[in-house]
């Protein structure tokens, strides 16, 4: 799971946020840049604590509210941690008809957990998404950037063991 | 130049990469080379063939030898077989389900029989990593035409050519470019809307796959066309793949000068810079893209103004989908004329579909506007797997309307499908067997606008939620004849009232389910059964009469 900011040592913590202010740096003189340094920021911190956000509100020069609200509007930004591995399961029609439902069942079974929930060990968090374009091998997953299709129930096992 | 003796082209398109292609590439390339072919067979990989199902796909040419479903394994008797020894692996060649042999070569398909290819005209034919083979099949060519013709010249061949924006909206392109052009401004945009999300369309993730040069010329003719000189592509998160590949063809076209500084000497100049999203349906919606351009939430603005006034950054701003922008290149080459023998007088041209749910090819095709339904359905798309029936297929994707068998000769272009209740949209087409619930279906189609309504305007934001809740009471057992009535009066509420398209077409697919399938509907509330048996807290079965 990526590691909430104040759990970090003091040294990493300085370190990572000094990581921060350098991406908004290299974004500054860009029109609209807000998405991608949010982007990269999340790359850096795994998700987008409030510290953070107050780092690029500053160093873009634009309102915290802003900064938050565009932080919360997109299904990609994260505002607390979340776990090591996100599976995003597509919900859309397409999927929906070949099966989606039986593939989140299988996903639920064997995490434990409910969509928009966390495993205990942090290892992995559970999204329903809408289409993610991969509908010609529908009923299809993503596993951070990583997509399966043409899945059924019983993939699922196979699939989460490969990140064991 | 180096001559080979056959080339294979194998599809690298995201469907067949979920398939193993990359593995079967590798395997390809190092039997060749052990077999000492290196000198004589080069392996390519191409954007994406079409038939996804049959996935990973391989073409050997010169015959055009189509071989599917290939793996690792097959690899050694694939190159000894046919490479060394020309005899055709037969157990690897496509059945078509219309006839009992093998099809051999490309030429023979069905599935090609009825296509015209004008937008994918280069989509799993050249590798979309090199420019030079974009180049090699007349790229870049329409630029430098139109660099030679004045801007005006350039709208007015757009504007005869009839094309018609590809997003769903149908909007003339040449009208808009000439907005484009007359609105006053020094700084202008071009964007190119890639931001593809509507369910059951991979289109424009698959053209940029396997023709990111299409987009990008398209792009400076339209930069010229209208007096600007930066593009903007807004696309996806999720679509990794072809976020690499323009990001490469950009530095390709930087590189030969295609982009940048006094293009061809006539001292245009123009450069494209990719933009990526962060998940969100509604930055489909033009102005929503714009304010997500701007590093704000993709919240869709009130128009008038419209984008060709007041776009990005306040500027007046040309945007276009991929498809749109794809046609651009042959429009200028070919002539308006030859685009107008194409497709129907009001739409010319072509459409990209996809084909998803009950149909035995599902995956990308192009056809002439207004060829109709039920051709698509079974000569192309190989009909109904399974022995099923036809059920219903919902054209435009989730914001599209649902169609019956009675409506399957419809024509399909802008203007028909939209006489018959549904919608052309982004080319989407989700087709359903008789083992479907329309109930539980409907359900799905509410729950996607209650999740992406951005929240800003209260028609849609309540509007989704309550028929998202009466939708699925239906499929609790809960429903009653009031609620169908209710559905139907606030759906009239929401195809006005809403502020942008999101809202305004999500009670359609709705309302077309309940137009043709309402016996469904009232088994589920007034038995409080499920035909289908979808639906589990109903009984199963058919209702009594």
């Amino acid at each position: 799971m990526a590691v909430a900011l104040d759990k970090l040592s003091p040294d990493l913590r300085e370190q990572r946020l000094r990581e921060v202010e350098a991406a908004v740096a290299r974004h500054r003189d860009k029109p609209g840049a807000l998405l991608a340094v949010l982007k990269e920021v999340q790359g850096i911190l795994g998700y987008l604590p409030e510290e953070a956000l107050k780092k690029v509100s500053q160093g873009l020069e634009l309102p915290l509210s802003q900064v938050y609200g565009v932080a919360t509007f997109y299904t990609l930004f994260n505002t607390r941690p979340r776990g090591q591995h996100i599976i995003r399961l597509c919900e859309s029609a397409p999927c929906h008809v070949q099966g989606a439902r039986e593939v989140l069942e299988a996903l639920k079974r064997e995490l434990g957990i409910g969509p928009g929930e966390d495993t205990p060990d942090g290892k992995w968090s559970l999204e329903l998404v809408s289409c993610i374009g991969v509908c010609g091998v529908a009923p299809a997953i993503m596993i951070d950037d990583q997509v399966y299709g043409n899945l059924t129930p019983d993939c699922i096992p196979g699939i989460l063991a490969s990140y064991r | 130049m180096r001559f080979y003796r056959a080339h294979v082209l194998v599809c690298a398109g995201t469907n067949c990469s979920l398939k193993g292609n990359r593995a079967v590439r590798e395997a390809l390339i190092r039997e060749i080379e052990g077999k000492g072919l290196g000198e004589e067979v080069k392996v390519i990989e191409t954007g994406c063939f079409g038939l996804c199902e049959q996935g990973p796909t391989i073409v050997i040419y010169p015959e055009g030898v189509l071989y599917c479903r290939a793996t690792v394994e097959d690899v050694p008797e694939l190159v000894d077989s046919h490479l060394l020894k020309g005899r055709r692996v037969e157990r690897l060649l496509y059945r078509e389900p219309t006839r009992p042999v093998a099809v051999q070569t490309v030429p023979e398909l069905d599935y090609f029989k009825k296509q015209v290819r004008v937008v994918l005209r280069n989509c799993g034919i050249i590798d979309p990593d090199s420019i030079e083979e974009y180049i090699g099949q007349g790229g870049y060519t329409a630029l430098a035409k139109a660099l030679a013709m004045k801007p005006e010249e350039v709208i007015a061949q757009v504007k005869a050519s009839g094309l018609r924006g590809r997003g769903g909206a149908g909007f003339p392109t040449g009208l808009k470019w000439e907005f484009g052009r007359k609105a006053p401004g020094g700084v202008k945009y071009v964007v190119c809307n890639a931001d593809e999300g509507e369910p059951g369309t991979f289109k424009d993730r698959l053209i940029l796959e396997g023709d990111p040069h299409a987009v990008l010329e398209a792009m400076a003719i339209a930069g010229w066309a209208i007096g600007a000189n930066y593009g903007y592509i807004y696309i996806r998160g999720e679509y990794q793949l072809s976020i690499q590949r323009l990001e490469r063809a950009i530095e390709q076209a930087r590189r030969l000068g295609l982009l940048g500084q006094n293009i061809f000497n006539s001292g245009f100049n123009f450069d494209v810079e990719v933009r990526i999203g962060a998940g969100a349906y509604v930055c489909g919606e033009e102005t929503a893209l714009f304010e997500s351009l701007e590093g704000k939430r993709g919240e869709p603005r009130i128009k008038p103004p419209y984008p060709t006034d007041v776009g990005l950054f306040g500027k007046p701003t040309v945007i276009n989908n991929v498809e749109t922008l794809a046609n651009i290149p042959p429009i200028i080459t070919r002539g308006a004329e030859w685009f107008r023998t194409l497709g129907t007088e009001k739409c010319p041209g072509t459409k990209v579909f996809t084909l998803t749910g009950d149909i035995v090819n599902e995956g990308l095709i192009e056809v002439p506007m207004g060829i109709t339904l039920r051709e698509v359905v079974y000569e192309i798309g190989g009909g109904i797997p399974n022995g099923h029936k036809f059920k219903m297929a919902q054209t435009g994707g989730t914001s599209g309307g649902c169609l019956p068998e009675a409506l399957l000769d419809v024509p399909m272009d802008y203007d028909q499908l939209a006489a018959a209740g549904s919608a052309l949209g982004s080319g989407a087409l989700l087709i359903m067997d008789d083992t479907h619930c329309i109930v539980d279906v409907a359900r799905c189609f509410a729950r996607f606008f209650l999740h992406e309504s951005c929240g800003q305007c209260i028609p849609c934001r309540e509007g989704t939620l309550q028929l998202y809740h009466l939708v699925d009471g239906i499929t609790r057992g809960t429903g009653t004849r009031q609620d169908l009535e209710l559905i139907e009066r606030l759906s009239r509420t929401m195809y006005v009232a809403p502020l942008c398209p999101l809202g305004q077409t999500a009670p359609l697919p709705i309302m077309t389910t309940l137009k043709y399938f309402k016996d469904e509907y009232l088994a589920h509330v007034d038995s409080r059964v499920c035909p289908t048996g979808t639906c589990r807290a109903l009984a199963t079965g058919h209702a009594a009469d």
